[in-house]
This record gives structure tokens, sequence and C-alpha cells, in this order.
């Protein structure tokens, strides 16, 4: 593990004792030897919002950047033991490192806190995460489907939406040359 | 079709007519700058010097609706741009004529049989003059596509058509 990354768990197990972040390397190497360079750190939904804000604003960890927001779905996947895991990727310009955060929730209703209030720019990414994966960001400002319209009912990138769709289409009126 | 078409008896103003207004709408074909997908890469193509839609006087890409003559359909239709594009077609003032480019507008393309959110065929949304096929089309290929919609301009007629003439006739 890098000697920043060691700082930014030390400063978080420091301001939150009572969560266990578990940090762990974000994958495997193919060759066998760990990813030992990048760390995410497991935070549960109710603390997220506590966590995050301390990951923005505190002097050890000054994290400006949220560079990317998704989500993964562990339906099936060989010991997973939660459904979804909504996925941080953080980024210190002034520091110059990283950390990744997840956030893991499950059915029937995914919902996690919206960062839009630490990083305005996560407004757009949790959008397409809702529309993509139906996770439900509380206190988002404006919780609407990004990328498919609005009567669309399905969420197509989760695990059990079948590969060649339901078949779900729009109605919207024909134009013609007449109709005008 | 605009107001002044199918309006008049034929004759030789109207003739001449046709032919000096037809000659200046086939000439600057003002098109729309609107790329969808990976089809507006080859778009683009033809808009720059190597192919030069110019010298058909179509290199003007317009950056509003309400200049344009043409909508160049290059690319994928969603669902959700379906209904953007068909108020964009809305903005556009009369004569308007739209291109369907590449295989994706035209009948849905490689989403045809399972994709979930792409719109089979872009005249279910607007009419569509030209269809361009190709995924991507080649740019000669658009370009042969604008000569086919400059021929269509050219047969236009202000002349009230036989059928309609017939028509007329017959109600009267
Ligand atoms: S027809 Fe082919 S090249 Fe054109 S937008 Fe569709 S996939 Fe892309």
């Amino acid at each position: 593990m890098h000697e920043a990354t060691q700082q930014v768990i030390s400063a978080l197990s420091e301001g939150f004792s009572d969560v266990d972040f578990s940090p762990s390397p974000l994958m495997d190497r193919a060759d066998g030897a760990v990813g030992a360079e990048q760390i995410y750190v497991r935070v549960p939904a109710d603390r997220l919002l506590e966590v995050m804000r301390f990951l923005r604003n505190s002097e050890a960890c000054a994290f400006e950047q949220l560079c990317d927001l998704t989500c993964v779905d562990y339906l099936n996947f060989p010991k997973a033991t939660d459904r979804y895991g909504v996925v941080y990727s953080l980024l210190s310009l002034s520091r110059n490192h990283r950390i990744w955060v997840k956030c893991f929730v499950n059915d029937p209703s995914p919902e996690v806190p919206s960062v839009t209030g630490v990083w305005a720019g996560a407004e757009w990414m949790e959008r397409e995460v809702w529309d993509m994966f139906g996770v439900r960001f509380s206190d988002h400002p404006d919780l609407r489907r990004i990328l498919t319209w609005e009567a669309f009912e399905a969420h197509p990138l989760r695990k059990d939406y079948p590969l060649r769709g339901r078949g779900e289409r729009e109605d919207y009126e024909v134009l013609t040359r007449e109709s005008r | 079709m605009s107001w002044i078409d199918n309006k008049f008896e034929e004759g030789l103003i109207v003739t001449s007519l046709d032919w000096a207004i037809n000659w200046g709408r086939q000439n600057s074909i003002w098109p729309m700058t609107f790329g969808l997908a990976c089809c507006a890469i080859e778009m683009m193509a033809v808009g720059a010097s190597r192919f030069d839609i110019d010298r058909f006087g179509a290199g003007a890409f317009r950056a509003s609706p309400r200049q344009s003559d043409l909508m160049i359909v290059a690319g994928t239709v969603t669902y959700k741009m379906a209904s953007r594009l068909k108020r964009l077609y809305n903005q556009m003032p009369d004569p308007k004529y739209v291109i369907a480019m590449g295989a994706c507008t035209i009948g849905g393309g490689p989403y045809f049989k399972h994709g979930y959110h792409v719109v089979k065929g872009v005249d279910l949304v607007v009419p569509v003059d030209v269809y361009v096929p190709g995924c991507p089309p080649r740019p000669e290929a658009l370009i042969e596509g604008l000569m086919r919609l400059q021929d269509k301009i050219r047969h236009q007629t202000r002349a009230k058509d036989p059928i309609s003439r017939v028509k007329e006739e017959v109600l009267n």
C-alpha cells in the first residue's frame, strides 16, 4: 500500500472509529500479484455522507475531485455478499492520491444518500446509476432518468435484465408530411 | 412541400418560375449540424475538404434548425433522442428535407433485433426523403444521397399535379 493511501486510511479510522472500512485492493492482477496501490474502503450507506464530507474536507485526505461514480451489480458474483456496490472514485489534486469507496446496498429498495452536496458533479452520474441500476439517491435535486426515455420502466444494466430486452417501446405519435 | 406548391395551372410562367425556384433550392440545401453516432464522423468527412459537400451548395452546416433546410440524421436514434429529433424537425422552416443516413437510422441497424433503446427506423418518427444505406455509408454515398435529393427538388413543381387535378374534376 502506498504511503499516501496509508495516511488516508489511518485518518479515516481515527475519524470514524466505529466504522469497519476493511481496506482491500480494488482488483487482483492476472499475474497473481495483488494490485497494491489501488485501495477501496467499504462504507455503510447510513454513514456515507459523513465519510464523504470528511474525505472531501479534511486536511489529510483533501479529495477535491470525484472522478467517477458508478455501480456494480454483484448478482451471482462469486463470494459476493451484497447485490449492488455503488463505487466512488476519488482523486486529490493537491495531494496527488486516490481512493475508491464502495457502498453496498440490497434489494428490495436500494438507496444511498446523494453526494451532490459534496461534489456537485455527482448529479448526472447519480442519475445514470439510477437509470441503469435502479439505485435511488436520497436528497438528489433532480433524480430523473438520463439515458433512457421517461416512460421506460426497467433498469437495463441489472444482471437480471434479459440481454435481448423485454421488448419495451415508446409510444410516440408518428409524424407524417400530412400531419403537420 | 411548401404553401406555394401544387397550387397553379401549368403554363409558361409557372414552369419558368419552377425552374428558378428549384434551381435556388437545390443548390443551397443547408444541413443542420446534427450528428448522433458513428455515422456523424462520415458526415463530418463529407463536410471537410477531401469530399467537400460545399461543391453542391450544402456545406453551410447551420447550428440552428430555424436556418436549415436539411436534416441529415446521421447515427443511432434512441427513444430518448426520438422526441428531441421530432421537435427539431418541427422547428425547421419549410421546405425541409430529411436524409436517413446509415443502417441505424434506416431500420435500427445492429440494434434492430435486441436493442431495447433504439428506434427501428427514423421514418417512424419523421418523414424521410432519401435513405443512404451503409454502416457507416462512405462519404461518396452521402454525396450520392444529396444528389438524389437534388433530383427530387428539381422535379418539384408549383403546378397542380395531374392526380389532384383529376380528383378536383371528379369532385366538382
Ligand atoms: S449505421 Fe453503423 S456507423 Fe452508422 S450510427 Fe449505426 S452503428 Fe454507427
